[in-house]
Order: structure tokens, then sequence, then C-alpha cells
């Protein structure tokens, strides 16, 4: 079975529409563009199609995946351009590549990194920042209240944010996400607001997905690597 | 890039900010520069519900087919945000443009069902629009109201500037055109209204006097001004297969209520059941060719990406092309991931055939709409359906390997006794023993018979339009007969009952044949909060009960009084074509339990005829 991967930019007023949502845009999207997509059988059958991990309402993204079985062979860059003459404002199918058909490689599974641009939408930007946020990373651990779906505990986060520096004015960070670990940008972003004494009641938050890794190093080596740029 | 109307923080904090971002496929974006008139539509009801409503899709694409026009659309906001708007001060907004409804030119408003109404005076407070018609001014939109519940306009008549009666396709284009020519000339808001008042099926509320005998009813209904007609043509496409039809209805990115192409195979319906307004107002039965559908059905899945098709009309098993058009859907779309639903299909040999392709039995029911107990109730209603049937055709069904079926039911039909409310439950034990009678070893365990009852309303334009109502505690009574019965019978434990609260009954009665007196109460409801009264869980009966009591208007007056013959009803002024004659002929053979055939078969001479198209005279050749 043929097995793509699909790049797609998420912004605007698409931030509004949520994960599942937007599986239900693009399998409709995928017929718009006569994608000749696998389906399962059954009575209702659906699209074979896997998304990375999945993006909160709010967040908009340079790097989406999701991954789609082909019943047929199609010109990638053809289909790249036929999807995107059936997508709304917001939605822009970046690439779209072969992928192989081990399912190790594919889907959720093989996520372990995402990184974002965020900030604190403020009258007054804080000043310093690069220095605050070496201030803030360079504590012996940083501890968050986490919920999960299955308990709320104290958590240290630090081991999950691989990376974090001032960028153009706003925060960039490079965070442990997919189904191991997951640590979502809100959440560093509020523990970092509460180090700097914010009052996160009344100031909101913007943040930007640029990117999702998977690790391809071994030995407790992280090497990460773009989900398109894998190869075969 | 557009700006919201409503700031991140807000979109964020909401249920399903979806609602009020516009942006789907197909919504259409213009340069308000560019056009001359602006048109909000609107659905007086949550966004999952309005889009799925097939007349706005349809007005949405034959308005914006104008160069000159950019329709856009407007929902109710949900009760989060309605709170958020009223502390904030936020205008409500259009999706498109996200521009204020205030600086539109005309506000639309489709009336489908009566409980809708305090949600109409939310989408105009919201707006800053006056809600009374006539303390609008020149910088206000004209807001004009459509769909079936203008039949009888009322008890909205002080809140609306123009109700258009009938079908949207035949004169909002002369309306449009006239409005063009008025902001060009510079006439004022009444002029535009007394030009719009001369076209056909266009009511001006405002140019007409009502007078009241002294025991409350009508004594005369006339124009005040002379550009208004005494009486208003119903509006209606007489070939619905060319006409407009959208071709890339607008595709929510949210869970609607109907989330797929909806084909419509035809307007009208041949059967002429006395309970039924839609069977009366769109006559006479109009099909739309076979060839046009196929080609909709191409082209709406190929625009919109849906993965279900749909049909749509009163009666879908009499459109005489049915097996054609369902062998072609599932032909050519079934084997692409397509589903196909079929609703309203009488169930026989071939409706089964069918759902046996198109769905999954096991999880699939039947439903069998009798709406009445007893053949001699049937007979009154003049609901062909006869016990021989149903048990025919659920016996098919059974064999088939169905195991649930729906009965449909209304209790507090004109002569209905207690025998007759008895004679559900024994309809559903009959249908459950037909089940029974397959040996055990052939059928898949125990069948589930599901009763359904709701309480009648006679609507304005219907043979019932005389009848008397019940009040509440006598509706109570009337489901807990069934219910007891239901419980008295031998296979009990394969019946299941439900039966409708009455308090919606009691007021939807009141609407449906109210007149303009009726408007101070929803005023009244709507100012002590009463909104989205047809969800349950906001509903609040006792709200509305103080309302009557404060405005002084009498539930007895509109439900429980028994109508005169000859008496003057505040719909009478509009022509739907079938005749106060013929209408009051059905009333008197309903009362003698006297069937009148359907169009097909015999012509009963409703007035319909007049239009000189459909059914009238397809079955004359």
């Amino acid at each position: 079975m043929l097995k793509a991967r699909i790049k797609f930019r998420k912004y605007g007023v698409m931030k509004f529409i949520g994960h599942l949502d937007i599986m239900r845009y693009f399998q409709k999207a995928m017929r718009r563009a006569e994608i000749p997509i696998a389906f399962t059988g059954g009575y209702s059958p659906h699209m074979v199609m896997s998304f990375a991990n999945p993006l909160g309402v709010g967040l908009t993204s340079d790097g989406e995946y999701f991954d789609i079985e082909l019943s047929e062979s199609v010109d990638f860059a053809q289909a790249v351009r036929r999807l995107n003459e059936v997508m709304v404002e917001g939605m822009e199918i970046v690439n779209m590549i072969e992928i192989s058909d081990d399912k190790k490689k594919t889907g959720m599974a093989i996520v372990a990194a995402a990184d974002y641009l965020s900030e604190f939408v403020m009258e007054h930007p804080v000043e310093n920042l690069a220095d605050k946020i070496d201030a803030f990373r360079s504590q012996p651990e940083i501890i968050v209240w986490k919920k999960t779906k299955k308990s709320e505990k104290d958590v240290n986060i630090k081991p999950m944010i691989y990376d974090m520096r001032e960028q153009d004015g706003k925060v960039y960070m490079l965070v442990a996400t997919g189904s191991v670990e997951n640590l979502k940008p809100e959440l560093v972003m509020q523990a970092f607001g509460k180090f700097l004494g914010i009052d996160l009641e009344e100031t909101a938050m913007r943040h930007h997905r640029l990117e999702v890794y998977a690790d391809v190093g071994s030995e407790g080596q992280r090497h990460l690597v773009p989900l398109d740029q894998l190869g075969i | 890039m557009r700006k919201l109307a409503l700031s991140d923080e807000i979109l964020l904090k909401i249920e399903k900010p979806a609602r009020y971002i516009g942006n789907e496929v197909n919504s259409v974006m213009k340069d308000k520069n560019e056009v001359d008139i602006r048109f909000a539509m609107c659905f007086p009801d949550v966004y999952e519900i309005g889009m799925s409503h097939l007349g706005i899709q349809i007005l949405y694409d034959m308005f914006n087919r104008r160069e000159d026009v950019w329709c856009e659309r407007v929902y109710s906001p949900w009760m989060d945000l309605d709170k958020i708007m009223r502390e904030k001060k936020i205008p409500l907004f259009a999706l498109e443009s996200q521009d204020p409804i205030k600086q539109f030119d005309f506000l639309g408003i489709t009336i489908q069902y009566e409980m809708c109404y305090t949600n109409i005076l939310q989408v105009l407070d919201l707006s800053g629009i006056p809600l009374f018609a006539s303390e609008r001014n020149e910088e206000d939109p004209i807001v004009i109201g459509g769909g079936p519940c203008t039949y009888n306009p009322e008890p909205l008549a002080d809140f609306f500037d123009i109700f258009y009666i009938g079908e949207g396709e035949t004169v909002y284009d002369e309306l449009l055109d006239a409005y063009k020519e008025h902001k060009k000339i510079g006439s004022s808001r009444r002029e535009f209204l007394e030009r719009a008042a001369e076209i056909p099926g266009l009511y001006v509320p405002t140019f007409y006097d009502v007078t009241y005998h002294d025991d409350g009813t009508i004594a005369s209904f006339e124009p005040n001004n002379v550009h208004a007609k005494p009486t208003i043509e119903k509006q209606m496409v007489l070939n619905v297969t060319d006409t407009y039809y959208p071709e890339k209805p607008v595709v929510p990115f949210i869970k609607v209520t109907q989330d797929r192409v909806v084909l419509e195979i035809q307007r009208g319906c041949i059967r002429g059941c006395r309970f039924c307004q839609a069977g009366m107002l769109y006559r006479p039965t109009r099909e739309r060719a076979l060839e046009r559908l196929k080609e909709y059905a191409y082209k709406m899945l190929k625009s919109t990406g849906h993965e279900e098709i749909s049909l749509s009309s009163l009666s879908s098993s009499d459109y005489s092309q049915l097996k054609g058009l369902v062998n072609f859907l599932i032909e050519e779309f079934k084997g692409k991931g397509i589903n196909i639903s079929l609703p309203s299909l009488r169930i026989d040999a071939f409706s089964l055939d069918v759902m046996s392709k198109v769905q999954d039995i096991k999880k699939s029911s039947l439903t069998f709409a009798p709406e009445a107990g007893s053949q001699r109730l049937r007979d009154v209603i003049n609901k062909g359906l006869t016990e021989e049937i149903i048990l025919e055709g659920a016996g098919q069904a059974f064999e088939g390997g169905w195991t649930r079926v729906k009965l449909y039911f209304m209790l507090g039909l004109p002569t209905e006794t207690e025998e007759d409310m008895k004679e559900i439950a024994h309809l559903a034990e009959k249908v459950a023993e037909r089940y029974y009678q397959i040996p055990k070893d052939q059928r898949n365990g125990k069948c589930q018979i599901v009763a359904s009852t709701s309480f009648f309303i006679p609507k304005p334009f219907t043979p019932f339009q005389w009848a008397t109502m019940c009040n509440k505690e006598d509706y109570i009574q009337k489901a807990h007969i069934v219910n007891n019965e239901m419980k008295a019978q031998l296979n009990r434990k394969s019946l299941k009952y439900n039966w409708h609260e009455a308090d919606v009954t009691v007021l939807e009665g009141v609407f449906a044949r109210g007149d303009r007196k009726v408007s101070k109460v929803i005023l009244e409801a709507y100012k002590m909060g009463c909104l989205y009264d047809s969800w349950s869980e906001f509903f609040d009966n006792e709200k509305w009960m103080e309302a009557f009591e404060k405005t002084g208007v009498d539930i007895g007056f509109y439900n429980l009084r028994q109508r005169d013959m000859d008496e003057i009803f505040p719909w009478d002024f509009i022509n739907i074509g079938v005749t106060k004659k013929f209408l009051q002929r059905e009333w008197e053979r309903a009362m003698k339990g006297e069937v009148t055939p359907n169009c097909k078969m015999k012509c009963a001479g409703c007035g319909a005829a007049i239009y000189g198209g459909g059914v009238c005279v397809e079955s004359k050749n």
C-alpha cells in the first residue's frame, strides 16, 4: 500500500478550528481535490488517515502533519496543487512525500518533539527577555501542576524543555511532544509567566508551532529530524 | 486577512468558536465597496441548526449570483456569547465580513418554527435595531421575514417591515431592484415600503389595520395605504427543475445537523393529510427532473467533499422517478465511500431492498407514521396508511433482518376518543406479535417497537384550522392512558413509549393561530429572559405563563375556543391557492370520517390548479 505524508500550515482564523474538525475538513478536502485515498471496509467506510500530534485550539502552526494511504499512485506536486486549490484561507499544503509502509514510522508513534514561538499579549513587552529566559531555565527544577486525562500532579517539566531562548522578542522553545512525553507550550509559558510575576488571569498568550520532529538518534542521544525529512 | 468581530480572548472562552468566524468552504467573500446591496440572511437559532437549512443555502446562492448584492449569514449567538455581547456591548455581526448587521441594507430572517420567536427579538436586539418596525428609521436595515411561519405572520407583524409569503425564488430580484432604485433616488423608508407592497407576495404589515369584535375575534382586516393589496398571493416556482439551486453549498467546519449534500427532489405533497400544513401550503406538487438531480449530485458532492447525500421532500416515495434516482445514487456513489440516506420512504419491497443496500440493518430502525392508533381516526385525518400496510411492511422488514421499528402518532386529534388512544398501544403490540410469528431460530433475538406521540397543533391553512386544542393537563392525561395501555400488552417488554412535554405544545398553539395581540406576550417573555425556547434546557414555562398573565393575553381564546366556520382568521388575507371553501369541505368530511383520494388518484378541487402546473396538470395528461 502506498503511503504519503502531508505537511500543512494552519493560521489566521483557522486556529479556532479544533483537531477533530480539522480531520473532518481534510476528509472533505481529499474528496474535493479528488485524491485517490484508500478506505476501510464495512457499511460506513472511512478514509485511512492518521494525524501527528494534534494542535490545540487557539494555536497556529507552520508544521502540521498527517499520513494517508493511497489506492493508486499520484503525482505529489500535482496533488499538492489540487489540494491547495480547495483550501480555505488559513490552510495551506506545504508538501507531500512518500513514506515507508512500516507502521512504526507513521502517525503519532514517531513524534518526539515540537518547537514553538510563544508570547504574552501585553501592552509593554517583557524587558531583557533573553536574560529572564536564561534565569528561568537555570532553576534546578521547574515544577508545574499538570492535569492529564488520568491524574493531576506536580511535574518537573525542566527535562522536557530541550531548548528555550529569545527570538524576535518572542519565546522560542523546543519541547518534548508525543505519546511518551508531552509538554504543551501553554504550560511552559504559564510557568514562565508565574516566574516573571505576570498576572496570568489578565494576560493572553499566543503560540505558534514551527515544526514537529521525530527522534532518529540512538543510545540516549537525541537527534531530531522534521517529519518531512525522514526519508523512506 | 479578515479582522474578526470577536477578540481571541472571547473566542477561546466560548463554546465552539467556529460558529462565529465564517471562512467556510464555499462561503462567499465580496468587496463591500463593489456591491450596491448588503443582505444579512438569518436563521434565528444556533449555527448548527441554521446551517442545516436548505432554504437559506438556496437564497444565499441566488443572491450572491448577483454582482450588485453581497449576501452574508448570521445566526443566534449561543447563550454563552449572548451574555458576553450584552455585557461588552458588542453588536451582532455577519459571518463573512464580520461587519455589524446594523450596517446592512436588509436583514432577512427565516421563520421555520414558532419556538424561535424570542430568538428573532434577540437578533434584532443584539444588532441594535429597534424591535418595533414603527420605531426604525432610515439608518436601520429593512427587516424581512420568510418561511412557513409567515403563512400566519400576525403574531410577529409588529417586528417586521416586510414578510415574503411563499417561495423565495420568484420576486426577490424585483425587490432588490426596487431597493437599488430607492437608494439611487434617495426616497424615504416609507416610500420604499410602499413600492415593496406593490410587489406580489410581499406583505407590509404596517399598511393594514385590524379591528376586533367585542369577543376578540377579527371584525375587519383592511389596507390603510393605497399601495397595499387586500390579498397577498403566495409565491411559488412552477418549474422547479429550471430554477436556482446551490451547486456549491457552504460546508461548515463543525458538525451540524444536516452535514451532507441535500437533493430536493420535489416540492409539495399529493397526500392531503388534514393536519399537515406543508401539504396544503406547497400545493401543487412539483417534481424536479431526474437528469437535473443527477447533475446536482455530481456537482455538489465534488464542490463540498461531503461523504453523504440525502433526498429531501415531504414524501419521497411519491416521486415518480424514485427508483431511477436511488439506483443511480447507489451505483454511482456507493463504491466511492459516499453514504446514501433515504428519509421519508414508505416501507415496501422496493424501499426495504434499497435500505438493505445502503445501511446496516442491525443498526438501523424502520419508521412508520400512522399518526393515529385506530383506522377510524386515520380516516378522520386522511392518513392513507392502514394497519394491513403497516403489518405487511413490518413483516417484510422483520423477515429481512430488521428488529427495530419506530411508530409516530399524534394525540389530541379532532374527534379522538379514549379507544383511539388505546389503539396506539394495540397497534404497537400487533407489530411486536408479527415479529414473534417468525420462528425463534430464524429471528434475531427480541424486537424493539418504539411508539412516540406528539400533541396535535392545529395550523393555519389546514382543514383542521377550526379545531380546538386541549389544555396541558388533558394532554398529559392522554399520554398516561397510552402509557398504561402499553404496559397492559402481552409483549410489553418489547414495547417502548415516549411522549413529548405539553408545555411547548400550548405555546405553539397560541403562536400558530395567533393574531397581532400575541406580539405583546412574545416581547414580554423575551424581556423576562426567555430565549432558545425550542431547546428544552432553556425553555422556561413559568416565565411564559407569567408573561401571558402580565399582558392579559388569554391562552384559552387561541387554543380552547370553538371557532365558527365564518370567522375571519388572522391569515385569511393570504391566498395559497387552496381555497377556504375546500378546507371547510375537508373539515366536514373529516367529521364524517370520509377519506379524500390523493392528487394523483383524483383531483379534489382544492384550488391549486389555478397555478396551471405541477401534479394538477400532469395527472390530467
